[in-house]
């Protein structure tokens, strides 16, 4: 067993040497950083500063320059997770559906009487009281006749909803295919909102993904407080200009049909409004926060063309009433209209701060979310934390690597050096091989490297024991180094797979920085597995080749 | 060259004649677990029980009763401010301690609100700059109801699923008694653990759960290696009684063990007193659980095997395993 072929040799040797020379970049890691942005910056077209010069200048191209990313606990950053209520779209759908139905059933009001909604329970059913109860059946096919089929591949033949008769009522649903179809559609737009506000507040590489069914995870690196961030992506940031009825002194007053009743954002009084609003942030192209005469922040925005003439047109005709800005259920403010405004622009004012009238051009130019959303989660760890840590863990992994190297010395001697040589080749395998997978090192995951360290010298604590049990058998040396590895091989194997089936369950389970701990854990195994097998093997057959003793220590 | 022998190179320790007494031990442990748990709880963090997690660092010292009071004002619901001590200041004699002024400071989460509060957040950080001048808020952490709820469950399964697996794993490889006999070791181990985090009221949060994954790795791991010399014992001396077997078997992997156990347990010391505050917890447990799961792989495990019997003729394929060689036991 100590014979290798040459092919053999290769293969082993090979990997050592990528291992070795592409883990290179790690012992310069803030050096590479700093040269990759700025061959990136350039790639993108970007003007070459001197500084950018200087970075490139300080690692060669030709040098390696893949390394590991650095997870948001060791680098600084946010992580949010927020959830989509994808059922606000629902209600919306389900009044388009009414509109339709009442127009249809008012065509045969002769046959069926009159028609009433009722209030239902769930959020994607709608239900409709028949006069004539014998004749509901004639209803519901009526509204069936509305159905459209569902536009999606996978759902052929699916109708957006079902109609069903629950006793003197029209129940209709919105189908499933219908819900998924809504659903991907208020993802899409809520994904593509959420990286606008992100973008416009400026952060860098903020990645932003979409979670299981209705959840978005949004991480931002380099950030140390979330806070700011949560209220730009937590609004809904729905504005609406609405024709003012009234001001009230509370939330009680009599409200008639086609009219609501919303609190001002001074929280001191009401304001009942027409509900149809005259026109919406929807159409606005561009809005930026400015000053009033007052030289008080104010937010000035422009309307789209259609926008314009619809917002023109009102302002005109409603010379001397007041107008009323609504953003999020709020009235913002409640101006009274001095002239006529064409060309569709004009400016919202309010108590604001600087800070909220910067927010609330950047919300307004976002555009609003289709659904509220809620943020489930928020994990903000600070710039300075995040260097501690690194450094906390990488003295920890040079001292816990020192020991163990001292210790496998101490029992094993020249052996025991061997594998320390493997266990250095590991380390180097591992970072190689986590920088070319593209796996992001969180500080568990340094943790998986430290216990990698001293549970990797066990495959090779296995086979020399195993060495010393058949030396004190027989007096071959040569032939008790091969047993030891032959007898000692199920034993590694079936322990090792053992440990993979933890790491690869924490893989599949954990998120975040667990799931960084387990991908160094299960890497760590396999590399560790391959050096003590292969490497401290093929280092031992060296030294005997070279030396042939008839007498070996372990 | 000077070699550090722990051990003679044959051992000849009998592990159990005491048999009884450690299964005492180790039942009474077990119990204590379960009772510490039902009576106090575990102390879960803010993954499992919703909240939101403050780590701040101040220039100045600051009292942790100063904070509490700032606290008290702002009604932010419960809540609760601890000072975060150092193990590496107290061996240098508790000089470094106090000149980093950091405490962790901790809101209870509305239950049922699946949402974080984040105006509490707000408040909070505001009150604190107004009243000690300039803070650091090295962390924030803050999780709504509904995902703690999830990670609960999450937690749960991936514990279940790695035993399960392992349970099967065994199974496969070796024979039904020596799986039976790893997992009660395991479970065993992972009661003790979780024991251990509810008497000291230490925070059990989703790394410790990570922890006791590997504690189960680990734990198997060294099983497993005595495991695989009894079965090759088996084959080899197949008219020993089980006892001497076992013994034999314990013996021959006893340097490897401590090796083993030596070499981890140096590398995760350098963590726990080097790697900072966040990993302290997690590599705790990780010490913890490499002491129980080497002293379980021979005390519980092999002990369960003895307990069982084992199917003795490995030659031939054997339908009755277990029942042969009962009257080896003890």
């Amino acid at each position: 067993m100590l014979n290798f072929s040459r092919i053999k040799v290769i293969l082993i040797v090979l990997p050592c040497v990528w291992g070795l020379i592409a883990s290179l970049p790690h012992l310069n890691y803030s050096r590479v950083e700093r040269a990759n942005d700025a061959r990136e910056a350039t790639q993108l077209g970007n003007p070459v500063t001197e500084k950018m010069r200087a970075d490139m200048e300080r690692w060669p191209r030709w040098l390696p320059s893949e390394i590991v990313n650095l997870g948001l606990d060791l680098r600084g950053g946010a992580h949010l997770l927020v959830e989509v209520s994808v059922e606000d779209v629902y209600h919306e759908k389900l009044e388009a559906i009414w509109t339709e139905v009442r127009t249809s059933l008012r065509e045969i009001r002769g046959k069926i009487g009159g028609i009433r909604r009722v209030e239902s329970v769930d959020l994607d059913t709608l239900r409709i009281r028949i006069e004539k109860i014998d004749k509901i059946d004639e209803a519901a096919k009526e509204i069936k006749k509305l159905a459209r089929p569902v536009v999606s591949l996978s759902s052929v033949g699916k109708n957006e909803f079902d109609v069903t008769i629950d006793s003197d009522s029209v129940v209709i649903k919105i189908s499933e295919p219908e819900k998924g179809r809504l659903n991907d559609l208020t993802m899409a737009q809520s994904l593509e909102i959420i990286r606008r506000r992100v973008d416009e507040a400026g952060t860098r590489e903020p990645s932003i993904q979409r979670q299981g069914s209705k959840r978005i995870l949004v991480q931002v690196p380099g950030i140390g407080s979330a806070e700011e961030l949560l209220d730009l992506i937590g609004k809904t940031a729905k504005l609406t200009f609405h024709p003012v009825v009234s001001i009230a002194s509370n939330s009680e007053s009599v409200v008639r049909p086609g009219q609501i009743i919303l609190p001002s954002s001074e929280g001191s009084n009401y304001y009942v409004l027409e509900k149809k609003y005259v026109v919406s942030g929807n159409e606005l192209t561009n809005s930026q926060p400015s000053f009033d005469q007052n030289n008080q922040p104010a937010v000035s925005f422009q309307f789209n063309p259609s926008g314009g003439r619809k917002f023109g047109s009102y302002t005109k005709q409603n010379i001397g009433s007041p107008f009323a800005i609504v953003l999020d259920n709020e009235v913002i403010s409640a101006p009274v209209i001095q002239s006529h405004i064409p060309g569709g622009s004009g400016i919202i004012t309010g108590n604001f701060t600087v800070e909220e009238s910067n927010r609330l051009a950047i919300l307004l130019r976002a555009g609003a979310l289709p659904a509220e959303i809620k943020v489930l989660e928020q994990r903000t760890i600070g710039p300075e934390l995040g260097s501690d840590s690194i450094e906390a863990g990488k003295v920890a992994a040079i001292i816990s690597g020192f020991l163990v190297a001292g210790f496998m010395v101490l029992s094993y001697g020249l052996f025991g050096l061997f594998a320390n040589i493997a266990l250095l080749l590991n380390v180097a395998l591992l970072f190689s091989i986590m920088a070319i997978i593209g796996a992001t090192l969180t500080l568990p995951g340094i943790a998986g490297i430290v216990l990698t360290l001293g549970m990797a010298v066990d495959a090779n604590v296995l086979v020399f024991e195993r060495i010393r049990e058949e030396l004190s058998k027989q007096k071959n040396v040569l032939r008790s180094i091969e047993l030891g590895y032959e007898r000692a091989l199920t034993s590694i194997i079936d322990a090792n797979v053992t440990t993979m089936i933890a790491a690869v369950i924490l893989f599949v389970l954990g998120s975040g920085p667990v799931r960084g701990f387990s991908i160094t854990l299960g890497l760590g195994i396999l590399t560790s597995v391959f050096t003590a097998i292969y490497v401290t093997r093929l280092l031992i057959a060296f030294y005997f080749n070279l030396k042939r003793p008839t007498k070996i220590v372990i | 060259m000077i070699r550090l022998k722990l051990l003679p190179e044959k051992t000849k320790f009998d592990f159990f004649s005491k048999a009884r007494f450690f299964s005492v031990i180790s039942i009474v442990l077990i119990g204590i677990s379960v009772l510490a748990n039902l009576l106090f709880g575990l102390n879960f963090g803010i993954d499992f029980r919703g909240g939101t997690l403050l780590m701040v660092q101040s220039e100045k010292p600051v009292k942790v009763s100063e904070y509490r009071q700032v606290l008290v004002g702002l009604d932010l619901g419960d809540t609760s401010v601890t000072k975060i001590s150092d193990p590496k200041a107290q061996i240098s004699g508790g000089l470094i301690d106090d000149s980093r002024n950091i405490v962790l400071i901790r809101i209870e989460q509305q239950p049922q609100k699946d949402d974080i509060e984040n105006d509490k957040i707000v408040l909070l950080k505001n009150a604190l700059n107004a009243s000690f001048g300039s803070i650091n808020f090295l962390q924030t952490e803050s999780v709504g109801a509904k995902v703690s709820k999830e990670l609960v469950i999450k937690g749960l399964t991936s514990i279940l699923l790695a035993v399960g697996a392992v349970l099967f794993y065994i199974w496969v490889r070796f024979e039904w008694q020596f799986a039976l006999g790893a997992v009660l070791a395991l479970v065993h181990d992972v009661l003790i653990t979780i024991g251990i985090f509810s008497l000291l009221r230490l925070e059990f949060n989703l790394s410790i759960v990570a922890a006791i994954l590997t504690i189960v790795g680990y734990s198997l791991n060294d099983t497993v290696i005595v495991y695989d010399r009894i079965r090759e014992n088996l084959k080899k001396f197949n008219k020993r009684p089980l006892l001497d077997l076992l013994n034999i078997s314990i013996n021959e992997t006893l340097s490897r063990t401590l090796v083993t156990s030596i070499t981890t347990l140096l590398a995760l010391f350098a963590l726990y007193l080097l790697g900072g505050d966040v990993l302290r917890g997690f590599t705790f447990a990780m010490i913890w659980g490499v002491l129980i799961g080497t002293y379980s792989s021979i005390f519980i495990a092999s002990a369960i095997l003895l307990r069982l019997g084992v199917k003795r003729d490995w030659s031939k394929p054997d339908n009755e395993a277990g029942t042969q060689f009962s009257e080896f036991d003890t």
